[in-house]
């Protein structure tokens, strides 16, 4: 029976990072839950026996009844009839189990019924989800827009809600409409305050990911007469209250498990979450980090699948007499896949322990005043998590699409037909460099931290971490590559014009992005041997990608934008 | 009305990923290199009984099974799952027990624990596939039994309605309780392990496991009856020594062939079916088929 966890050693090697010891303590605030739940854990040991234990349990769901529903999913897809959405049938047992299983809420409190995990573990379930089905990954990871109801609801909110969620609700957030896209601001959707003080949602949503869901967490305009994201608030609304219909689900190219909804909106009761005119500045921000590090957990989870499918057909599949996986042209890809797999994935776990760190902090800072030491650790982890979660989204779903790509590549003509797993995957992944942010708002979201020296700073941390053997000369090659990174930036800000820095970000940004990858996966090769060619393979990428960036920039000068129109 | 369950079940070699080193010379089971497991059928009877659970608020599921003391492991997955408490019957002299010594056995402990409104187990166990445990405890309790259980229906006015799925459909019946149900693989899959009783009772454990805990961890189990899994021995439930393990069992193996089909030989047919009918014909009288 396979099992998608326990099949994965390196999944047990990032869950056991150092950094989880501190994470843990602080989490489980120095383990006293244990007095009040007869599930919480006792000591650190125990923390973490419970979050191997649990991540058995979805590991083994997935790699048995999730992955195997996952062709019919994707087969039936979802529909819509009488103003509803309706799952695939296999969407449905998906969903059934995951309640049953308890594993909704996952993250949240133990007093709202939550497991009360750190952001790490969870996310490590929604890489093992993502693998086994990338659309249901979507279903059941909206369970993170609980996490914004807990950061931002009143208590009474909190109360109302989260157990619910905890009981396997599910969720949405009802953000995109038909003029509003990438571009929040221009929300439309019309909050109106009755003489009673409550509100009604009027308008139109699209594009919502389960749009159809038991609770919404809906961005709208309370604030008549305003244009810019000042004027928009966050607000619940509860299915049970009714209001909202669905005009129409999309007919998309993946991830047809997940339906796309189109809602409508006729004086559907709703609640205001936290401030007024905070809705798209604050909350949706925070909203948004986290469903951004579950896309980079979702890509991460494509990259799995995806490197297991090549590898598997390239050991089986015989040409000129012997397996295809023996001809260079065939293993260079594999390794490459691999590559960027550990990467993505080493910077995925590092990303996610970094929001752990502040985002308990600031759960904390709720039940007491922080002392000036915590609140300077919780600054700088918090700041180290926006920078590294457009890396980890941008260039995850960038790889896993690459990835994808050349899964169908080892196929061959097999891979181009219906049947394969490879067929849908590319389709599936297709998305993740798109939704929450495009790879190019990515880059918008990580320049500033090119500028700011954050990056780099961050590379000299690492570099000081200390390698040996056969680390030593890649340890020394990814400081020649962050010379050359520095060379790259201080030129592209030394001309002082917008637009040639705007023009220069990608480059700049995969550089940053590639470079850290690189050194995290040399670290993870310190405690995990056999990652050391892996972490090699991707060194070798790493110098090939920040020496051909590093040429075009040095070549590039700002009179030269004319010739790209700009 | 709440109810009282026992659900019968077996820890059994993974027979279903056998590898090379699966069968001893001799031609018996290495159990040692076969994972054990929660028998799958036994399975599909828990699930009905975590169902007739749900229904009937204040009833109890308790696993009964016996075995090595290792069984314990089934009982916890059989709690992880949502039954209530458990009892590993286990014994040296149990040992070597055929289906008429086992039924025996778990006849007396059935008796031992008393009060109880349905017995559920699998139809059979895929280490011996003999289906003959369940109805054999059924005629030993004098109880009704009704097997090849698919679904229960219902339970009400003392009496338990069961749908049977047979070779050539699906029938109803309806039988008084107390009975044994003995339940099919086409009934529905049991429910995953849950995450919060896992962190709860991954603790719990049998008097032979707390014996080899850490001193704190045995205290903890000391000090919560949620955490303690039974062991019964085979005086505790007033066994018969005479009827009991091999003693007990009439059952003897002679001798385990490996039979490897080497037959080679090919029959050609004309496209007719006359031959066609005459081929069935003969595949029935040396019943290779029917």
């Amino acid at each position: 029976m396979a099992n998608f966890y326990t099949d994965n050693p390196s999944l047990k090697h990032h869950l056991n990072h150092p950094l989880m010891q501190k994470i843990v303590a602080l989490k489980e605030r120095d383990y006293t839950d244990a007095e009040k739940f007869d599930y919480a854990p006792t000591d650190f040991a125990d923390a973490m026996d419970n979050y191997d234990k649990v991540l058995e349990i979805v590991g083994e769901l997935c790699g048995t009844t999730i992955a195997e529903n996952a062709e019919g999913v994707d087969h039936q897809g979802a529909s819509c009839s009488d103003g509803r959405a309706h799952y695939a049938d296999g969407t449905v047992q998906n969903l059934d189990l995951c309640r049953k299983a308890g594993l909704m809420g996952m993250a949240m409190p133990r007093r709202f019924g939550g497991l009360n995990f750190p952001i790490t573990p969870y996310i490590m379930a929604a890489e093992i989800v993502s693998r086994a089905d990338t659309g249901f990954e979507n279903l059941w990871g909206l369970q993170d827009c609980a996490e914004t109801l807990y950061e931002f609801g009143s208590e009474e909110q909190r109360a109302k809600y989260i157990p619910r969620v905890c009981e396997g609700e599910t969720m949405s957030m009802d953000l995109t409409e038909p003029d509003a896209g990438s571009d929040l601001q221009s929300v439309m959707l019309k909050a109106t305050q009755k003489e009673d003080g409550t509100w009604v949602l009027n308008g139109v949503k699209r594009f919502i990911t389960n749009g159809d869901s038991d609770i919404h967490l809906v961005l709208a305009r309370s604030e008549e007469g305003t244009k810019d994201g000042r004027g928009l608030s966050m607000f619940i609304y509860d299915k049970r209250n009714g209001g909202v219909t669905v005009r129409r689900i999309e007919n998309k190219m993946g991830i047809k498990g997940s339906p796309t909804c189109e809602l409508v909106y006729k004086n559907a009761p709703a609640e205001l979450c936290g401030s007024r005119r905070m809705g798209l500045i604050k909350y949706v921000m925070a909203l948004m980090n986290g469903a951004r590090l579950g896309i980079a957990a979702q890509s991460v989870g494509v990259s799995e699948l995806a490197y297991r499918e090549a590898y598997q057909y390239a050991l089986e599949r015989r040409q000129f007499g012997k397996a295809i996986i023996e001809f260079p042209a065939v293993s260079e890809m594999l390794a490459t896949m691999k590559a960027k797999l550990e990467a993505s994935r080493c910077l995925l776990y590092e990303t996610s322990r970094f929001v752990d760190m502040y985002k308990i902090y600031e759960d904390i800072a709720r039940e007491r005043k922080l002392n000036d030491e915590e609140r300077a650790e919780m600054k700088y982890y918090s700041k180290l998590a926006d920078a590294l979660t457009p890396l980890a989204k941008g260039l995850g779903s960038e790889y896993c699409n690459q990835n994808a790509y050349d899964c169908i590549q080892v196929h061959g003509g097999s891979g181009f037909m219906k049947d394969y797993a490879c067929e849908r995957l590319y389709r599936d992944a297709r998305i993740t460099s798109i939704y929450e942010g495009t790879t190019q708002l990515q880059v918008v979201a990580a320049i500033r931290y090119v500028t700011s020296g954050a990056y780099l700073g961050l590379m000299q941390k690492y570099a000081e971490e200390g390698f040996s053997g056969k680390l030593a000369p890649l340890a020394e090659t990814l400081k020649g590559l962050s010379a050359m990174y520095a060379e790259a930036v201080e030129k592209a800000t030394a001309a002082n014009d917008q637009r040639y820095l705007d023009f220069l970000a990608r480059k700049l940004v995969e550089m940053a992005g590639t470079i850290i990858m690189a050194y995290l996966l040399l670290l993870s090769a310190k405690t995990e041997e056999s990652l050391t060619a892996t972490a090699t393979v991707y060194t070798k990428m790493a110098q090939a990608l920040c020496e051909s960036h590093l040429t075009f920039i040095r070549n590039f000068s700002v009179d030269q934008l004319a010739d790209y129109g700009i | 009305m709440s109810l009282n369950i026992i659900v019968l079940a077996k820890q059994v070699p993974d027979t279903r990923n056998v590898g090379k080193d699966a069968m001893k010379e001799d031609g018996t089971i290495n159990r040692a290199a076969l994972p054990a497991i929660f028998n799958p059928e036994d399975l599909n009877a828990l699930e009905q009984a975590l169902r007739l659970k749900e229904t009937h608020p204040g009833s109890t599921v308790t696993l009964l099974t016996m075995g090595l003391p290792r069984a314990a492991e089934i009982v916890r997955e059989a709690i992880y799952r949502g039954a209530d408490k458990g009892i590993v019957l286990t014994d040296r002299a149990l040992g070597g027990a055929d289906t008429l010594a086992t039924s025996y056995s778990l006849a007396q402990a059935v008796r031992k624990h008393g009060n109880y409104d349905l017995i559920l187990g699998g139809r059979q166990a895929i280490d011996g596939d003999t289906a003959q445990v369940g109805p054999q405890i059924a005629e030993k309790l004098a109880l009704p039994q009704v097997t090849y259980a698919e679904d229960i229906l219902e339970v009400a006015d003392g009496k338990v309605k069961v749908l049977r799925r047979l070779e050539h459909g699906v029938e109803t019946v309806v039988a008084p309780l107390p009975c044994v149900i003995t339940v099919n693989g086409t009934a529905a899959e049991c429910r995953p392990r849950n995450a919060k009783r896992v962190m709860k009772y991954k603790r719990a454990a049998s008097p032979s496991e707390v014996a080899k805990l850490p001193e704190n961890v045995a205290a903890a189990v000391a000090a919560n009856p949620e955490l303690q899994i039974q062991e019964w021995g085979a005086a505790y439930v007033e066994a018969d020594p005479q009827q009991i393990g091999l003693a007990g069992s009439p059952t003897k193996v002679k001798a385990i062939e490996n039979v490897v089909f080497t037959a080679k030989e090919s029959l050609c047919l004309g496209n007719n079916d006359e031959q066609i009918e005459n081929l069935i014909k003969d595949l029935i009288a040396n019943h290779t088929i029917g």
